[in-house]
């Protein structure tokens, strides 16, 4: 796989940490929509969006694979994807 | 038998009779339709016809009789899992396998041969120990021996404290079993079939034509037919019929790899497993070691092998049973196993009114055949689940109602 921060590693270097998925917003979401957020996956048996982490470096990364041919088609840092910064409720709410 | 074999030898022709009957013309409906002609879907198949009475059934295969998972599996049959939820269920699946030839008349070769969890650290043992605890208030035999006992059930281990992963302690299942997976789906086909249900092979679903919150019939590659009620019963493929029925599921389509050596001479009694090495081993009446260990790291509709997935499995099985470097492998495949977020299956009534779902079967779908057909078969006849699948019905998960089941294989403890 071609870590965009280290180049071409062996597979065995990285971890598959699920599907990107749109997350809805914490504190107004239903638990339904969170249920879903959470546990429900599209497992498309075709491209998927996936994220990966390259474990040596720590480094979290966006790879787009072909599921049904284990081809990776495309990565790229999730910088790509998220423009903007997430802010969770600050942690004195908590 | 000898004179059975001197009987078939100097036939001309064949005497066996055709068992599994030809697949016949669609009929326009049935009363129930089952999409997969698997050991869960033929099981199903018989309860309907033989304890409910329903006999206008049709099973559905994509490819031939179960070609899927029921030919993929290791043929592992035990219940000492963790939550009294998965132990009671699985507990009614090696009561029915044990009677399953009888039941059947049909030999499945079910061969009981005690089960040994490999505990490798304190944590395991602490793991074990409460295994131990659950699966005895449950009615299931287990408990935790120590190493002198281990090597009086399986002399050829090794457990010298110099390995790398010394073993500590094991969970020592005795009704621990192994079965011929193909014999159970065919025992089930043979004798549904004589109660009328046709068994359709090479009859792909396309789609389900819904109307409101009911499924009126199947879309197949022979034509429209309409159904009553429908069963799902395609492991490995769940989230592709599911999507047809517009139901989102919580599974992760992953392989998992197994092999087999070469046939050896008896030496393995006992099925060993152990969780923190991946690992789990059993001889099979054929002699050959049957091997298998977690499943693949990413999510994969391909039962394509890797060199990884041997080397990890092979060294931690070679820490166990050193003498066996020299043996060389026979066989290698995968099959696709569901995952579940909590490990545990996915049974019972969906949002939709008579479309009936047997999904998320990751690493636990052979040993469950028998309860999974009696017990789906009794939700369909009667449109309610039963006690024993309430715990894993589908809306457990927007109800944050999970059943954590780290008894599975391929879960490290």
């Amino acid at each position: 796989m071609n870590c965009p921060l280290n180049g071409p590693r062996n597979i065995s270097e990285f971890i598959s940490a699920g599907e990107v998925k749109a997350m809805p917003d914490p504190v107004r979401a239903s638990d339904a929509e969170w249920a879903d957020y959470v546990f429900t996956q599209s497992n498309k048996a075709g491209v998927v969006r996936e994220w990966w982490c390259h474990v040596p470096t720590s480094y979290w990364f966006i790879a787009e694979r072909d599921a049904t041919t284990d081809t990776i088609l495309k990565t790229y840092p999730p910088g790509e994807v998220f423009a903007e910064r997430r802010d969770f409720a600050p942690i004195s709410e908590a | 038998m000898p004179f059975g074999l001197l009987k078939y030898g100097l036939s001309r022709r064949y005497p066996e009779p055709r068992r599994i009957p030809p697949t016949p013309d669609l009929k326009p409906s049935y009363d129930v339709v089952i999409v997969g002609g698997g050991g869960h879907g033929l099981a199903a198949a018989y309860y309907l016809s033989h304890v409910h009475g329903i006999r206008n059934v049709a099973v559905l295969e994509k490819g031939y009789l179960a070609s899927g998972n029921t030919a993929r599996n290791t043929t592992i049959i035990r219940a000492n899992y963790l939550t009294p939820e998965g132990v009671r269920f699985y507990g009614e699946s090696v009561a029915l396998y044990k009677e399953l030839s009888e039941t059947l008349d049909f030999n499945i070769m079910y061969s009981e041969r005690g089960h040994l969890t490999l505990a490798h650290t304190d944590a395991s043992v602490r793991t074990m120990r409460w295994r131990a605890e659950v699966n005895t208030h449950c009615g299931v035999r287990s408990e935790l021996i120590w190493p002198d006992e281990i090597r009086r059930l399986c002399p050829s281990m090794n457990l010298s404290d110099k390995a790398r992963y010394p073993v500590l302690a094991a969970l020592l299942h005795p009704p621990g079993a192994i079965a011929r997976h193909d014999a159970v789906a065919w025992g089930y086909a043979i004798r549904a079939a004589e109660r009328g249900v046709e068994i359709h092979q090479q009859t792909e679903v396309t789609g389900l034509r819904i109307e409101g919150d009911r499924v009126v019939g199947v879309e197949t590659n022979r034509g429209f037919v309409g159904a009553g009620k429908v069963l799902q019963a395609v492991a490995g493929s769940s989230t592709r019929l599911a999507d047809m029925a517009g139901l989102r599921l919580p599974i992760r389509t992953v392989p998992l790899q197994a092999c087999v050596s070469q046939p050896l001479k008896r030496f393995l009694d006992p099925i060993v497993v152990s969780g923190s090495l991946h690992v789990y081993i059993s001889q099979s009446a054929r002699g050959e070691l049957v091997m298998g260990g977690s499943t693949d790291p990413y999510a994969l509709y391909s039962s394509r092998s890797t060199l990884d997935f041997k080397e990890g499995l092979l060294a931690h099985m070679l820490e166990l049973f050193p003498f066996l470097a020299e043996v060389k492998l026979l066989r290698q495949w995968a099959g696709m196993a569901d995952m579940t977020p909590d490990f545990s299956p996915i049974m019972g009534l969906t949002p939709l009114a008579n479309y009936y779902i047997d999904a998320g079967w990751g690493t636990w779908g052979f040993k469950a055949t028998p309860v999974c057909g009696k017990r789906m078969a009794e939700t369909i006849a009667t449109g309610r689940a039963p006690d024993i699948l309430d715990a894993f019905r589908l809306s457990r998960f927007a109800e944050f109602q999970q059943v954590g089941e780290r008894g599975a294989a391929a879960v490290g403890h």
